[in-house]
């Protein structure tokens, strides 16, 4: 049986420890509540774009722009993989790099070129010897818009000069707080939604349908990327939020056993002290 | 009561307005346009610009960075990649991140095509702020 002050330092670093995940619990609980907030917050953008670029990619044919236009033959793939830049969140980052290698055993026939947002998939990217295009590392909890457009700039970019014939996105789709799903996702070419004819209004264009278009896809593509690395960085946090409350839970545990070792302990010396006073007054009779 | 128009203005970052109004000016990428209530179904890009809406009679400004201007039904709906409520834009911060952009601007005339393009946007939106600024300080 190990000391009894052996004993009494492990329950104290334990109780270190859990007061470690508790904070973060706190931390990461008040970071997934921003995080939601600014997902809502670009939901009624969101909706009123994909209208727009639904009604005025009703309007135009599929020559009117690369990005409507699938490429004849699909050699290269581009594949944007979002996860956290640190761990200590669950299954969330194993999620994702499971999804990518699932992904890339699928489409082993075309060359996969990757770009990679978080250090954790960069890291598993690069050991693997994987083509990256470019990595960024996640914007520091709080994502901008900026920063997506700068992705989003890049993939244009890729796509137009034929670096990449199709774009997916693999990213942890924000189910609730604690339920986060990976998910594949396909950009470019943008598929529209066919027959939502019936309450399109007849819209005067300026200047027309087909250099709206021209405009209005980019940005499309621009902010489906934003909103993923919202879903995402709320997602990250909500994984982290329930892994240290697990962590807690289980510190508390272990700390229960611990004490009750240290409790047993503790009597086995108190008897053994009792048996030897007893036993040396024995011998003095 | 007169018709009212419901403008909507949204950006990536969040909903800005949603509020009834008379009257809306907007900058069009082929010319700044005046939308009434009744006004026919329309739609257009936006270039960097200021908007105006009119509220009884008292005119409210925005700064536009870009975007898309919808008409349908009394219903205006503003997609901005950025945009800023004039009343929310701190004129001396304003003034010094113009400075800053002239200066960039100034730098980069040496260096190549695609940097001198971006500062120079930026000095644009830059000067935009300013003056959709002042217009609250009178």
């Amino acid at each position: 049986m190990p000391g009894m002050r052996d004993i009494k330092r492990k329950i104290n670093s334990v109780k270190n420890t859990q007061k470690i995940t508790k904070a973060m619990k706190m931390v990461s609980a008040a970071k997934m509540r921003k995080a939601q907030d600014a997902m809502n917050a670009a939901k009624p953008y969101a909706r009123k774009l994909t209208e727009l670029v639904n009604s005025i990619g009703s309007r135009v044919s599929k020559e009117m722009h690369p990005f409507l236009q699938p490429k004849e033959e699909v050699k290269s793939i581009g594949v944007i993989v979002v996860s956290s830049d640190r761990g200590l969140c669950g299954a969330f980052n194993n999620n994702i790099i499971k999804t990518f290698s699932n992904f890339v055993k699928q489409q082993s026939d075309k060359q996969i070129k990757v770009i990679t947002v978080g250090r954790k998939i960069d890291d598993y990217v690069r050991k693997r010897k994987y083509n990256i295009l470019d990595s960024y590392i996640t914007f520091g909890g709080r994502v901008r818009y900026d920063d997506a457009v700068a992705i989003g700039e890049k993939v244009n970019e890729y796509f137009i000069s034929d670096e990449i014939d199709e774009l997916y996105l693999i990213y942890n789709e924000f189910k609730s707080i604690v339920y986060q799903t990976p998910k594949v996702i396909k950009l470019l070419p943008v598929s529209l939604e066919e027959g939502t004819e019936m309450d399109a209004v007849d819209y005067l264009f300026e200047p027309n349908p087909a250099s709206l278009i021209k405009e209005i896809l980019p940005k499309f593509l621009n902010f489906n990327i934003f909103s993923v690395l919202l879903e995402s960085t709320a997602g990250e946090h909500g994984a982290r939020m329930a892994a240290m409350d697990n962590a807690t839970r289980n510190a508390g545990e272990f700390i229960r056993k611990l004490t009750l070792t240290y409790n047993k302990a503790r009597q086995a010396a108190i008897t053994k002290e009792i048996l030897d006073i007893v036993n040396g007054a024995e011998a003095l009779k | 009561m007169a018709e009212k128009l419901r403008l909507e203005l949204v950006s990536p970052e969040k909903q800005l307005l949603s509020i009834d109004v008379d009257e809306v000016v907007a900058p069009g990428v082929e010319g700044e346009f005046g939308v009434l209530p009744g006004h026919t179904a329309f739609l257009t890009a936006l270039r960097i610009g200021e908007l105006i809406y009119k509220v009884n009679g008292k005119e409210e400004y925005v700064a536009i960075e870009k975007g898309f201007f919808e008409v349908s039904n009394d219903k205006v709906t503003v997609l901005a990649e950025g945009a800023e409520l004039g009343r929310e834009i701190d004129l001396e911060e304003a003034i010094r991140r113009k400075l800053e952009a002239e200066k960039a601007l100034e730098q980069m005339r040496h260096e190549d095509e695609i940097k001198f393009r971006k500062a120079e946007a930026q000095l644009r939106r830059e000067l935009l702020r300013v003056s959709v600024a002042e217009k609250y300080k009178k």
